[in-house]
């Protein structure tokens, strides 16, 4: 993978960018940027605007107002050249299944005017990096999802892209599949690749980002490295305690500590976890009581909020 | 906006075209039956069986046996078949089911070349059935050389019409069985009643009007005086009119197929 940008402080710059369907604002007024050999993650709920933002990032999608440039170019000007220095892995498994395998990296390397001896070989190369070398006769509908999905991104890297762009790329996977579609991301990421990611599991965000945006209502809520949103929004440990008494809420609120109640539920935020821990179990709860360290996923419902997306 | 769409379609369309013909390419052997075989059973059936009741016919101040008659219909009818079919069912499956063109829009490929590719590819498909039947009805004589030949440009014109009619219903329709609608109000009325059977003049004359309309009366005129031999300059209104098609639909097709797929 390239990794200069001699001219390219950003591979993606986003200002003041804005999406709307009719009445309807999908994206309202976003800004950021992605460096160089990072991986940097959009997350956010169902609807939030992350997949409208990609699509306007590798040019599918008019953008509405704003400014997007990616490789320091602007991308309605410069879509064709833009669009043949990415790889794109979409949400759908868009194989082709009029194709074999090999025929379907081939085909695609054309799409990119890569020359035909060119193409074979970069196949093998690709075919051999996601393990399924020996499948390259095989016809897509034989394969299983998590197969098919290691081509997807596989197909993403025909042209040595220097911007990966993938738009939820392990949703719909079972964890063996998703944990090597994440090694196969972090083999590329440590070979320099600028990933650009959207996703709505923050187990992911958590390991494969360095930066991130959380988004709802096609707003960006907050920017930062997981472990500092983390620190800042949630502290360092949480306090899950089930079927919560009277007593122990009249506590929480007497102490102000920082919590949310979901009725059958309490969560206490803390950064002294262990000593709350004990000093709340020995007195309230005799079981259903949890400590555990925050992560990015009580950010996020924090930022969020728990009511249902759809 | 003209100006854009100038820029976007460039070469690399033959991109999408090589994509299809690569498919092809697996199932050619069975591709290749129809176009062979159909034009065998329409003359066995309409030349030998029905010919009998019907004697010869006179077409334009020539005699000839009904089987002569609609051999070059046949072919006619091929051209605009394998085109709207492509660009209708064949195509949609590719854009809705396959989700083949989105893959092909995160690609240096424009929206406006993918359907280029396509409505040439449907084309292509005419193109490969005339010159299969063309093979087949020589065989019987019916064919007037070197005119004959010219039914392959004439299939390629032909087949970019009707494939970018084909192409703007797949861009209209909201499902697959929505099709039905323009196959039944325009594809089998064309079938039937645009001088492929019997001559247009044995129509009301109201029905004849509406039958100049018709692409296909002008593609089976062309295909019937070349295989006669006949070249009157008259056929440039025919290849006019086609070209007309072509010049209307292969825009629309883009305009409304923008619409669908790029939001």
């Amino acid at each position: 993978m390239k990794t200069d940008y001699p001219s390219e402080e950003f591979v993606v710059q986003v200002q003041g960018l804005k999406k709307t369907f009719g009445d309807f604002v999908a994206v309202d007024g976003i800004s950021f940027h992605v460096r160089p050999g990072e991986c940097f993650g959009i997350l956010g709920p169902n609807g939030a605007g992350k997949t409208s933002t990609i699509r306007m990032i590798y040019g599918i999608s008019p953008i509405t107002t704003g400014c997007l440039r990616v490789f320091g170019l602007d991308i309605t000007e410069h879509w064709r050249t833009i669009r043949s220095r990415i790889g794109v892995c979409q949400q759908e498994n868009n194989l082709d299944p009029d194709l074999t395998v090999q025929q379907n990296f081939e085909v695609f390397a054309r799409y990119f005017d890569i020359p035909k001896n060119e193409a074979r070989a970069r196949t093998q190369e690709l075919l051999a990096f996601i393990s399924l070398q020996h499948r390259s006769d095989a016809r897509v509908e034989e394969l299983s999802g998590g197969m098919m999905r290691r081509l997807v991104l596989a197909r993403a890297l025909i042209n040595n892209p220097d911007l990966l762009i993938l738009d939820e790329p392990t949703t719909g996977l079972d964890p063996q599949s998703r944990h090597q579609v994440w090694e196969k991301l972090e083999e590329l990421k440590s070979q320099g690749l600028t990933i650009l990611l959207t996703t709505h599991y923050m187990d992911e965000a958590s390991r494969l980002c360095d930066r991130l945006v959380i988004m709802d209502h096609g707003q960006i809520l907050v920017e930062g490295k997981p472990i500092e949103l983390i620190q800042r929004f949630v502290g360092h440990d949480v306090l899950e305690i089930a079927h919560p008494s009277d007593d122990l809420r009249e506590h929480v609120q007497a102490r102000r500590l920082e919590h949310d109640d979901l009725g059958h539920r309490l969560i206490i935020y803390s950064h002294q976890g262990n000593t709350l821990f004990r000093s709340i179990a020995g007195r309230y709860c005799t079981e259903g009581c949890v400590l555990r360290m925050a992560t990015l996923e009580d950010v996020f419902l924090k930022l969020t909020g728990r009511e249902l997306r759809e | 906006m003209k100006n854009i769409m100038a820029i976007r379609i460039t070469g690399r369309f033959i991109h999408v075209w090589q994509r299809n013909a690569t498919v092809y390419q697996r199932i050619w052997k069975i591709s290749f039956v129809p176009p062979l075989l159909e034009p065998l059973f329409y003359l066995l059936a309409f030349g030998i069986g029905l010919s009998a009741l019907v004697g010869d016919v006179t077409y334009r101040g020539f005699q000839m046996s009904y089987t002569a008659f609609i051999a070059p219909a046949l072919i006619a009818i091929n051209i605009m078949y394998n085109a709207f079919f492509e660009n209708t069912y064949a195509s949609f499956v590719r854009m809705y089911y396959q989700k083949t063109y989105d893959a092909m829009m995160a690609t240096p490929l424009s929206l406006e070349e993918i359907i280029t590719g396509e409505i040439i590819w449907g084309a292509t498909k005419s193109v490969i059935a005339t010159a299969i039947m063309l093979v087949v009805i020589s065989l019987f004589g019916f064919i007037h050389y070197p005119h004959g030949l010219l039914l392959i440009p004439l299939a390629l014109l032909g087949g970019v019409a009707f494939g970018a009619v084909g192409m703007y219903f797949t861009a209209i329709v909201p499902h697959i069985e929505t099709f039905n609608l323009p196959i039944f109000l325009f594809i089998t009325p064309m079938f039937l009643f645009s001088g492929t059977f019997f001559p247009i003049n044995n129509l009301p004359l109201w029905a004849q009007q509406l039958a100049i309309v018709f692409p296909l009366t002008h593609v089976v005129h062309v295909s019937r005086s070349l295989s006669f031999g006949q070249m009157p300059p008259e056929l440039l209104w025919n290849l006019g009119y086609l070209l007309l098609l072509c010049g209307v639909f292969f825009p629309l097709a883009i305009v409304t197929m923008r619409r669908r797929l790029i939001k």
